[in-house]
């Protein structure tokens, strides 16, 4: 069965209908967003679901999430924090901001809290440079911006985003 | 100037993002005009003889780049580029964000001009919220009939798309957006074929930055003539510089089109934070050459001729990054040259290879394990990148080693000749530095 298309069966002809008919491959990109809008990354069955709806190979769909940075292969935090180290930040800060969030959060790069809720990864610019230090937050299928951060600022969000966890599943439902 | 801005229109009349606001002020008549009483061939004229230039970079006609069309070959498709990923860069970003129909009322001038029936835009993944909001924004014009079949009761009919990127800076190359857009890997083609003639899905397409199409309204509405009153002969109209690094005030200036730096920096931007010199400007974002900020370059008008030709650097997407005297030139040459080599997208061996082994060296270098003939190795790296790949970004990533370099050598003999604790003072970015 298709679990994706029977789970997201309106948004996926929603998407097909953007491209030319002769061109389903092009809803590749949409498709992985969908997939990966729950789980926080790109599971193997969703990999062949996407294949069969666009009729193309498994390896074509996992290519394309080998070479974009906002999908994921492998289970992360709930919420990944990203960091912009690039030269504008770099300029205000940016490398000891993250530093100094790695110690707040007990994690190095690329590493996940034992909790399971937070990520944090290095990331390119992401067109902010006039509001460093900031850091985007992917997770529950959206991507936010958090500009103009101290250690502080980012460390009161955290603990926001700790207590809805313990009442909210990831897919925003609230649990009884 | 300052008063009345053309691009940045939200800054002056409140949620211009709405759209009975936006129709208030003049909102898609220019639209209307053309769709009710021009021919798409008298678009593209007027375009041309405005001289408006592409706003992504690489500063080339838009006029005359539609008229490259065939008008055998259809459809034809407009895509705008919204994939904004330069270090540096944030103008389109906060066009999209904050009057978005005045950039879609640009795409849709775009789409009637080469007459296409279907138009997407390109957005980096990133900009995931602004999608939505552009996307609803779409919705509305449907809503209006703005947007649909035989609008204003002509044979005209246009649907606007949005296709989200996920995280790849070379996307905003052209041809790799359009590869992507097909659900492929983001990689340049080989050109010829341009896309003019084979493009999107080996059709004929336009591709525009966000900026360039936000001046169409305008220019639509009030004539080339009026829009060559602004800035200089070759480089009419305002341009939204970025401002940012070691300034007092970063953020989007919008200015005519041969300003001066120092009136950017000095006037607008409030100078350098505590009162430091300033050492060197990067006008192009992470891909510059870099500019020795001398008294002659502060009073140079920034237009896409007079930067290249006087100083040396392409003015590109106006992205000016400033850098002060604390800056180290072979720290800030690591930054880039990693950035350049994460983006790289593998395609050309001199790129792929070439900016790894920069970041090797450079790394090196910071971590205190560098030796003398490093400098002069990583000199010959970026010069063995040079003319030797299928699109700009290997260029792009040695254009800062280069500059650096030849300026401000003493910056990497400084770091291969002393010790680690010494360099970490000198190479530190503390917040007292920044205060």
């Amino acid at each position: 069965m298709n679990e994706l298309l029977s789970k997201y069966t309106e948004e996926v002809q929603q998407t097909l209908l953007k491209y030319p008919t002769d061109r389903k491959r092009s809803a590749v990109m949409p498709l992985l967003y969908l997939a990966q809008r729950e789980p926080g990354y790109i599971t193997k069955k969703a990999i062949e679901d996407i294949a069969e709806i666009l009729e193309i190979s498994t390896t074509d769909v996992v290519s394309i999430i080998g070479f974009y940075t906002l999908y994921h292969e492998q289970p992360g935090g709930r919420y990944r924090i990203q960091v912009c180290t690039d030269l504008p930040c770099a300029l205000q800060g940016a490398d000891e901001f993250l530093e100094k969030l790695c110690q707040n959060l007990g994690i190095r790069i690329g590493e996940t809290t034992t909790d399971g809720l937070f990520s944090i990864e290095e990331v390119k610019c992401v067109a902010g440079c006039h509001r460093a230090p900031l850091f985007q937050m992917q997770g529950d299928g959206e991507i936010s911006y958090y500009e103009n951060q101290t250690v502080e600022t980012a460390a009161a969000l955290f603990d926001e985003l700790r207590q809805n966890a313990q009442r909210t599943s990831p897919s925003g439902e609230v649990e009884k | 100037m300052s008063e009345e801005y053309l691009l940045l229109r939200h800054r002056a009349i409140p949620n211009l993002d709405r759209l009975e606001i936006y129709r208030a002020n003049g909102g898609f008549e220019a639209f209307r005009k053309i769709v009710t009483s021009m021919q798409p061939a008298e678009v593209i004229t007027e375009v041309k003889n405005s001289g408006l230039r592409g706003r992504g970079g690489a500063g080339f006609p838009t006029g005359l780049k539609w008229s490259f069309l065939p008008n055998t070959l259809w459809p034809h498709y407009v895509v705008a580029n919204a994939d904004e990923s330069e270090p540096g860069t944030f103008k389109d970003r906060e066009i999209l964000e904050n009057n978005p129909f005045q950039f879609l009322e640009g795409l849709m001038i775009a789409s009637y001009a080469v007459q296409a029936l279907v138009s997407y835009v390109y957005l980096r993944g990133e900009f995931w919220q602004i999608a939505k909001k552009l996307e609803s924004c779409i919705a509305e014009l449907v809503g209006a009939g703005l947007l649909g079949e035989h609008l204003f009761g002509s044979d005209y009919s246009l649907h606007l798309y949005t296709h989200l990127g996920a995280g790849a800076y070379i996307c905003g190359e052209e041809t790799a957006l359009l590869e992507s857009i097909e659900g492929n890997l983001g990689q340049p083609r080989l050109r010829p074929p341009f896309p003019a003639t084979a493009g999107l899905y080996n059709r004929p397409t336009v591709i525009n930055n966000v900026e360039t199409l936000t001046n169409l309204p305008n220019i639509l509405m009030k004539g080339a003539a009026w829009f060559r009153t602004i800035g200089t002969e070759k480089s009419p109209g305002v341009k939204i510089f970025s401002l940012s690094g070691r300034i007092n005030k970063p953020g989007n200036y919008e200015l005519p089109l041969g300003s001066t730096f120092r009136h950017l920096i000095y006037d607008l931007g409030g100078g350098i934070p505590g009162g430091r010199a300033i050492k060197a400007i990067m006008p192009a974002g992470a891909s510059s050459s870099l500019i020795v900020a001398t008294e002659k370059a502060l009073d140079t008008p920034m237009d896409y001729e007079t930067v290249q030709q006087q100083l040396g650097s392409p003015l590109g997407s106006a992205s000016v990054i400033i850098l002060d005297e604390t800056v180290n030139m072979a720290w800030l040459v690591n930054k880039t040259v990693h950035f350049f080599k994460h983006e790289s997208c593998g395609k050309c061996t001199p790129c792929r290879e070439g900016t790894y082994w920069m970041a090797h060296i450079t790394e090196r270098m910071m971590n205190g394990k560098a030796v003398t003939e490093d400098i002069d190795l990583l000199q010959s790296v970026s010069g063995q990148i040079q003319n030797k790949c299928l699109c700009a970004l290997g260029e792009f990533s040695t254009m800062a080693v280069q500059t650096s370099l030849q300026y401000f050598h003493s910056d990497f003999e400084t770091v291969v000749t002393q010790p680690p604790e010494e360099k970490d003072s000198q190479l530190a970015v503390s917040s007292e530095q920044r205060s």
